[in-house]
């Protein structure tokens, strides 16, 4: 593993003290930008990806060679123009596209595997600080983040209220349910559970496939609706290896075409990903609870950009939430504007009607077009 | 921008202080908010329960949350802000006594503005025509009306008097233009109230 991925890479100039207890020392950071800093660097914006994305927003991935996972949202004249502004996307902290994970070597020599120490959200955006600190830039125009990348733009402003001047957080969260926890323990279990997994320790070797398939098929179902799902795919039946049309095989090969896409879905993935990573970030999404964090109270976690904010530093917020995601529905994202509200903090917040489930940040949602873009240039 | 805004928020624009916090209850495309931020240096929020309406206002760069009034209020603190606005809803809203009190908790001071149902024109269509009024101010029909609250400027008076709330000042509306306040219930198509409460 920890494949050589043509990225710009930072090594944090200190170990990173982590929520754990933990230190994580030599930490390297591996990040894509796009556009010119301006001189006053006044115009960077720090896109944060979720689980399973990576810092190739607007490039191709070098491993599949698909266009970047934001491509319609970020280059030039886009919503992030990239003629305006210096867009950074940073793979956080135990991942597995060139950011230390489990699959970096250790103070050994070997790979860390389940050595690495369980991280947190908000020790991948302590990493991202790191980043951003090493970079020279102080205050962001904006932080945006779909999903697990809306949870590390929260928590940066949160624990760090005068790094970013605008936070856009999206199909997001302020904390995991207990639904989100329990969706992410089958993958898990799912992983643990191949025989090629063996704690952790298949680096070099034979790798958790089987597994973590079976875990991206379980989590790609929560990512779409299932008023999606039935659209796409309904009851219908694949055509048949030998060209036969559509009939039921009376066996278990893939005879419904959702079935066939699942399959599909997850070895895919486990072309591009570490299951080992897959079992940190998850944990890592499952320990968030931005509330927890500040005592319990989640206006809280937002007091330093409120009516008592006495700096003027604080930042302005945007929450956007999709009808149809099921994953984080619109009562989080609710939930995180009434804090923000309880805090006097500046926020917009909008739920859109789109038809893709959670994954309709994604998509095409012009509306989504026009609130970001009205947001990050207002 | 410089829209021309309807007279009641126009007159509600003269007269917020520059450089205050607003948050405008209703807010709609943002017009008044708009003006307030561009022309009046003034920290304005916004809450729309239309979501379409809320994109257009965030779109133009307003701070502006969707969600119900009837509800929402609750998460803002005690004087969150030197002014609540709340024009032409306070008779659509489920309980607009609670509302009111809620207006007057998160703000200092409190703008109301709504039709007046005794205006002489709704009057005559109930008392000669013996329908529900469909009028230039209420413009829609019974069965379609998002106003389920019907209520004069006698009725809001005594209310406000009942809660002991202050008048600061009112104005009235006809025909686009202001009035004098001379049998303001028989002839103003819209009042507007500035309310503050003691304590």
């Amino acid at each position: 593993m920890a494949p050589t991925l043509p990225s710009k890479r930072l090594t944090l100039s200190n170990d990173l003290p982590l929520d754990s207890g933990q230190v994580l020392p030599r930490v390297e950071i591996a990040y894509e930008t796009y556009g010119e800093l301006a001189a006053d660097k006044g115009n960077a914006v720090l896109i944060c990806h979720a689980l399973t994305g990576d810092q190739y927003v607007a490039s191709s991935h070098p491993i599949t060679g698909k266009p970047g996972w934001w491509e319609r949202m970020v280059g030039p004249g886009k919503v992030v123009d990239t003629d305006r502004f210096h867009v950074i996307c940073a793979n956080v902290i135990g991942s597995c596209m060139g950011s230390t994970g489990p699959a970096s070597e250790a103070s050994d020599c070997k790979p860390y595997g389940m050595r690495f120490p369980v991280i947190t959200i908000r020790d991948m955006v302590r990493g991202l600080i790191g980043l951003l600190d090493g970079l020279g830039i102080e205050r962001l125009h904006t932080v945006i983040g779909g999903s697990m990348g809306g949870m590390q733009a929260l928590s940066l402003a949160a624990n760090w209220p005068d790094r970013a001047a605008r936070v856009l957080a999206i199909a997001t969260t302020a904390r995991h349910s207990a639904q989100n926890i329990a969706f992410h323990e089958v993958g898990r279990q799912a992983i643990m559970a191949d025989p090629n997994w063996r704690g952790g320790d298949y680096y070099g070797g034979s790798t958790p496939d089987a597994g973590l398939a079976v875990a991206r098929m379980a989590a790609h179902i929560t990512y779409l609706s299932e008023e999606g799902l039935t659209e796409k795919f309904g009851r219908r039946l694949q055509d048949r290896p030998d060209g036969t049309k559509g009939t039921k095989s009376f066996g278990f090969d893939a005879d419904f075409q959702v079935e066939s896409y699942l399959r599909y879905q997850g070895s895919g993935f486990t072309q591009r990903f570490d299951a080992n990573s897959y079992l940190y970030i998850t944990r890592a999404m499952d320990y968030f609870d931005l509330a927890e964090e500040h005592g319990g109270k989640l206006a809280d976690a937002f007091a330093g950009h409120g009516l008592t904010s006495v700096n003027g530093k604080g930042a302005r917020f945007c929450v956007i939430s999709f009808d149809s995601d099921w994953l984080y529905p619109t009562a989080e994202s609710r939930h995180i504007v009434h804090a923000l509200n309880a805090a006097g903090a500046p926020v917009s917040f909008v739920e859109l009607s789109a038809p893709f489930g959670h994954d309709s940040f994604l998509l095409d949602v012009p509306a989504l077009d026009r609130v970001m873009k009205g947001f990050i240039d207002g | 921008m410089a829209e021309r805004l309807r007279p009641d928020l126009a007159v509600i624009a003269q007269n917020i202080a520059p450089g205050s916090r607003v948050l405008d209850i209703g807010c709609g495309d943002g017009k008044l908010m708009a003006e307030l931020v561009e022309s009046h240096g003034i920290d304005a929020r916004g809450l729309e329960i239309d979501p379409q309406l809320v994109e257009r206002c965030v779109a133009r760069g307003l701070s502006v949350v969707q969600g119900d009034a009837g509800s929402d209020l609750a998460n803002y603190p005690d004087k969150a802000f030197d002014y609540a606005i709340l024009s032409q809803t306070l008779q659509t809203a489920a309980r607009p006594d609670r509302m009111l009190d809620e207006l007057l908790r998160v703000g200092r001071q409190t703008f109301v503005s709504f039709p007046n149902f005794a205006h002489w024109r709704t009057r005559s269509a109930l008392m000669l025509g013996g329908r529900m009024p469909v009028t230039r101010a209420l413009p829609v029909s019974w069965y379609e009306t998002q106003n389920i609250h019907h209520v004069t400027i006698a009725d809001f008076r005594e209310l406000v008097a009942e809660k002991g709330v202050t008048v600061e000042n009112s104005w009235f509306f006809s025909g686009g233009h202001e009035i004098g306040n001379f049998a303001a219930n028989l002839r103003a198509e819209f009042a507007l109230f500035q309310l503050s409460r003691q304590g």
